[in-house]
């Protein structure tokens, strides 16, 4: 597993949620996940991805929580270390 | 009285393009758009027509419908503002099968990484109604919408369905259709397992030498209105549904009934609903498979409701060019069979070079011919029917 740097989950997250729809140069880490027409859905799958590359668990709850891509790179970050 | 319903926009993507235009043009022509024993819609690149996020959340059964759907509103009028309110916008969409293109992926994340590895977009990617449900969200549609299944006989199913809830009122107007999308490894398994189709990759229907139905895949929508509110909208009309019928064998699951009973009274009662003779139709699109048995039949049940006229009203199938489309194939067949009237043409059934002598009528082999109405306005017959003895039949007539 690779190691959970805030430079690799930061990419590695911006990565995924532009594969989603979003053009990449929008997913910034102030961008809200409803500007970006990212919803429940979209989280669900995030959350696969996270785990599949940090072994990071983040249960629905956990998702509720996260208003903006920052949040969310913050919060893997947080919970890989 | 019951209202007459109109057809104001149609729209397609097939293996002959994207487009009704070039379906109908292109058939006419004698064009085939089977390769390797398939008709895929080589020429639909999602990307060219939806979003990323569009082509991501459908399974391409829906993207073929929400493509094929934005050229039946735009001919339709309907670009902007909808012409009625919203909730009086219905949509009785078709398919056979559902998306299993997406199913078979899921099945192979569970199967190869595990119950984690399975999408959150799964079900909304391969069920049935994905399709309807695109169409309701991407047009707005908030009148009664759901999703037709009989098989093949399932486009023809949702016109037929659209057509009676506007006479009854229960809408204004509603977007129908069909689309299907298998050309996927376990249904080309499970059809050739069950004979269906071809092994030789030929679709020749009529043809002494036809051995199976070729799979396709496409969509089909066309735009169903009141016709009281489509003239007064000053609408352009392209058609008028006159009658709708649907019986069924109560035979077999995979083989229709050999002497045709049902599908003759299917046409029957098509006719009635429609107040005309056998002898005033100008024209039948047949199911036409390519099978053995669908071919023969389907002779059997025109011979019954037509009589002695039989052998004189032409009669091709489509199929002869794109194959089969199955929860589809009576929506495309619809559209095609609408354009040929309204373009006074007839056109053929391809590959069909082999009569087969136990069938006997004017199949129309090789190349289009014109046709001239017999009354004031053009009228056919299209017919299709389903595994399970589904029997559907609709009647058209084109303008003046």
């Amino acid at each position: 597993m690779a190691a959970a740097t805030p430079e690799a989950v930061e990419s590695r997250i911006v990565e995924a949620l532009a594969s989603f729809g979003p053009d990449v140069e929008q997913v910034t880490r102030t961008a809200t996940f409803e500007e970006l027409d990212i919803d429940s859905l979209d989280l669900v799958e995030l959350a696969q991805i996270v785990e599949d590359e940090w072994g990071v668990e983040l249960k629905g709850d956990d998702m509720k929580s996260l208003k903006t891509v920052g949040d969310a790179i913050d919060l893997v970050v947080a919970r890989a270390s | 009285m019951k209202r007459r319903v109109v057809i104001t926009g149609v729209g397609a993507v097939t293996p002959l393009g994207v487009g009704a235009e070039p379906l109908l043009r292109r058939w006419a022509a004698g064009e085939v758009g089977i390769s390797d024993g398939e008709g895929a819609c080589r020429e639909f690149i999602a990307k060219e027509h939806l979003s990323v996020k569009e082509a991501r959340r459908n399974d391409r059964f829906a993207q073929l419908a929400m493509v094929a759907s934005d050229e039946a509103l735009a001919q339709a009028g309907w670009n902007g503002e909808k012409p009625y309110e919203t909730e009086r916008i219905g949509c009785v969409y078709a398919t056979g099968i559902g998306g299993l293109e997406s199913l078979e992926g899921q099945h192979d994340n569970l199967r190869d990484k595990g119950d984690k590895a399975v999408s959150p977009l799964s079900v909304p990617l391969f069920m049935v109604n994905a399709g309807t449900a695109a169409l309701s969200m991407r047009h707005g549609l908030r009148g009664p919408t759901f999703q037709v299944g009989s098989a093949c006989a399932s486009g023809g199913h949702a016109i037929g369905t659209a057509m009676r809830m506007i006479q009854m009122g229960d809408a204004d107007a509603i977007v129908t259709g069909g689309a299907e999308a298998t050309l996927t490894p376990l249904a080309r398994a499970s059809f050739q397992a069950a004979s269906a189709m071809s092994p030789t990759g030929i679709s020749r229907p009529f043809d002494a030498r036809r051995d199976g139905f070729v799979m396709g895949e496409g969509a089909g929508v066309l735009v169903l209105e009141d016709a009281e509110k489509a003239e007064a909208r000053g609408a352009n009309i392209l058609g008028e549904i006159k009658g709708y019928a649907t019986t069924s064998d109560a035979y077999h699951i995979t083989a229709t009934l050999p002497e045709g009973t049902y599908a003759s009274k299917a046409m029957d009662l098509a006719l009635r609903e429609a107040g005309l003779l056998p002898e005033q139709i100008d024209y039948i699109n047949a199911h036409g498979t390519s099978t053995e048995l669908n071919d023969a039949a389907e002779t059997t049940a025109i011979k019954l409701t037509f009589g002695e006229t039989a052998k004189d009203v032409p009669i091709s199938s489509l199929k002869s060019s794109i194959g089969h489309l199955l929860g589809a194939a009576g929506a495309v067949e619809a559209i095609a069979t609408l354009g040929a009237l309204n373009a006074r043409i007839v056109p053929p059934t391809l590959g069909l070079e082999q009569p087969d002598p136990a069938l006997d009528l004017d199949y129309v082999p090789g190349s289009s011919r014109s046709l001239t109405p017999k009354n004031g306005t053009p009228k056919a017959l299209s017919n299709s029917f389903g595994f399970g003895g589904h029997n559907v039949v609709l009647c058209l007539e084109g303008s003046a």
